[in-house]
């Protein structure tokens, strides 16, 4: 499988990267050498292995249905690029 | 526009499938130990795990999985052994992470139904899917129009989604589907059900094919329903749009399309993100959980008695009507309330009608439900009592159910205390019997030439006398025989 321009341009637009035209050819061959790197398991032979979602054995961790404090309202909004009325300002969301 | 019901319209089968979303009402979050909670001042039910900060871990809440079992186990679905949960990809700026953390491929429960009444018939609405995930804050607009405000605390606020197979095939359908679904995850106690709060939201899938077709249509998706009146209204509208597009010659557009209540018409969302990619993968940050036997087992256990089942026995061990006995069960806690009060006093019909008649009207009236009435099940039967043994009338019965509840105290006291009782004592009827065939020596005549029936006036009259108090079956006992001259 090889990745095109117009993949690239895609998986830009879905992760809001504004990516310069210049950059494209670049980016394309870059990310083709990693696809095709990846591409490698292909060739093993996984009919006795078990799909696996997580890498780590550990699984059931659980947490309490106990409440502990929240932040307060103003350290929550002392990230905030702006803030109004005790809420995060962004731009017009229009939908 | 306009679109009239024609009589085309038979010529079409809708296919409906639909979605629901379910808050549970866990004390905390789904991923994060903040307050579950609604109603609070902007971004103070918020952590690093809400706000999604660089270095916070998600860890799942046991008690929202529970809830997921539970409901799954009512909708009689399988259970998952093997559940994880997946990352779902988009940008919006109340999805601080860029991402919500849901579930794909091993959803908590699967493949299971719920049964609807469809003319006389039963009919089984297959459950596709029920998983676990978490909702997103919630973007108000501000009032100068030149940005969105973000409030971070329904973030993370355990979301159970609950999908429908195509099943349903027509629009009333899905309102019993919602109905008996809603009041089925009442009974279980997992959420408040509240569509004006959010609580329970709807979003519908509708296509229509021509009759006898076997291949599905191209279906819209219909969202911003606030009631389920609205998806019925909502469905309805949709598909009388799908039939008069097709049968003009043009074609369905697949989209998702809001509804609009005050101008009751759907109208398509325009938006960049119409063609979703949302790219789900597997969630790093949570690890996989194993379901055992033991632990659905346990969660089975708890299940209370569900409604329809309810239903079926409240009509047979109880004898009721269907209308009452419906009226009962759409209330758990009026359902309760009523088999408590017939442990007391066995009359199940008698106690049935006093509910589903003046305590639900009390109740509406009020605004409040059951367990918040300051009225137990004795206190109920106590009044009943008081009406069939004719101490007062059922209309002053009904009055002083009022005073019950305004005053928190037993119908003997109020009774009393207000000299409610009916006079049944003779020498006090006869009294007033004595004035009353004084005055009316013509009706007596009429009585004693043959028209007994003429007594009823009588009475009415030693009725008004009396304020209303006097027993009218022992008035009229006494009025013959007086006038008999026994
Ligand atoms: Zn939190």
């Amino acid at each position: 499988m090889s990745i095109s321009k117009k993949d690239v341009k895609y998986v830009a637009a879905l992760a809001r990267i504004d990516l310069p035209e210049e950059d494209l050819e670049g980016f394309t061959q870059t990310l083709g050498k990693i696809v095709h790197y990846v591409e490698q398991l292909q060739k093993l032979n996984l009919d006795n292995v078990k799909p696996t979602s997580h890498a780590v054995p550990v699984g059931n961790v659980f947490r309490s249905d106990a409440v502990k404090p929240s932040l307060t309202n103003s350290q929550s909004l002392a990230i905030a690029v702006e803030a109004k009325d005790g809420c995060f300002k962004v731009p017009l969301v229009i939908e | 526009m306009a679109y009239q019901k024609t009589e085309i319209m038979s010529q079409f089968e809708p296919v409906i499938g639909l979605e629901v979303h379910l808050q549970l009402n866990t004390k905390t979050k789904i991923f994060c130990s903040c307050a579950n909670q609604y109603g609070c001042a902007p971004n103070t039910n918020v952590c690093p795990v809400c706000l999604g900060l660089p270095g916070s871990l998600p860890v799942l809440n046991r008690q929202a999985l529970l809830y997921a079992i539970k409901v799954g186990l009512a909708l009689n679905a399988e259970i998952n052994s093997f559940i994880k949960f997946d990352r779902k990809n988009y940008y919006y700026p109340d999805l601080p992470k860029g991402y919500q953390i849901s579930q794909f491929d091993f959803p908590v429960a699967k493949d299971g139904f719920l049964k609807i009444k469809s003319g006389n018939q039963e009919k089984r609405i297959g459950i596709k899917r029920a998983h676990l995930e978490e909702d997103a804050g919630k973007s108000m607009h501000d009032n100068t129009g030149s940005c969105s405000l973000v409030d971070f605390n329904r973030t993370g606020t355990p979301l159970i989604e609950i999908v429908t197979e195509p099943d349903l095939r027509s629009p009333q359908e899905a309102y019993d589907y919602l109905n008996i679904l809603k009041l089925t995850l009442q009974y279980l106690g997992v959420s408040d059900c509240d569509m004006e709060k959010g609580s329970l939201r709807c979003d519908a899938n509708i296509s229509i094919r021509p009759v006898g077709q076997a291949a599905l249509g191209t279906k819209t998706e219909l969202k911003n329903m606030n009631s389920f009146r609205a998806v019925k209204a909502a469905l309805e509208y949709e598909i009388r749009r799908h039939e008069q597009v097709i049968l003009a010659g043009g074609k369905i557009v697949q989209e998702t399309m809001l509804w609009d209540d005050t101008q009751a018409q759907t109208q398509t969302m325009r938006s960049k993100e119409e063609a979703h990619d949302y790219r789900y993968f597997p969630d790093p940050d949570l690890v996989p959980f194993t379901v055992d036997y033991k632990t659905i087992d346990s969660v089975r256990a708890e299940l209370p008695e569900l409604p329809q089942a309810k239903l079926v026995r409240f009509l047979s061990q109880y004898e009721l009507s269907e209308y009452d006995a419906n009226i009962l069960v759409a209330d758990s806690g009026m359902a309760d309330f009523f088999e408590a009060a017939v442990k007391e006093y066995p009359q199940a019909k008698k106690v049935a009608n006093w509910l589903a008649g003046p305590v639900s009207m009390e109740l509406k009236n009020r605004k409040i439900p059951i367990h918040g009435l300051k009225l137990t099940p004795k206190a109920l039967v106590e009044l009943i009592a008081k009406v069939e043994d004719g101490v007062v009338s059922n209309l002053v019965g009904k009055e002083v159910l009022g005073l019950m509840l305004d005053q928190g105290k037993g119908a003997e006291e109020i009774i009393q205390a207000k000299g409610m009782a009916q006079v049944s004592d003779d020498s006090a009827l006869f009294a007033i019997i004595d004035e009353v065939i004084a005055q009316n020596a013509a009706v007596v005549d009429q009585i004693k030439s043959g028209k007994p029936n003429a007594a009823g006036f009588l009475v009415g009259q030693a009725m008004k006398k009396s304020g209303g108090r006097a027993n009218p079956k022992k008035l009229n006992e006494l009025i013959t025989r007086k006038i008999a001259g026994v």
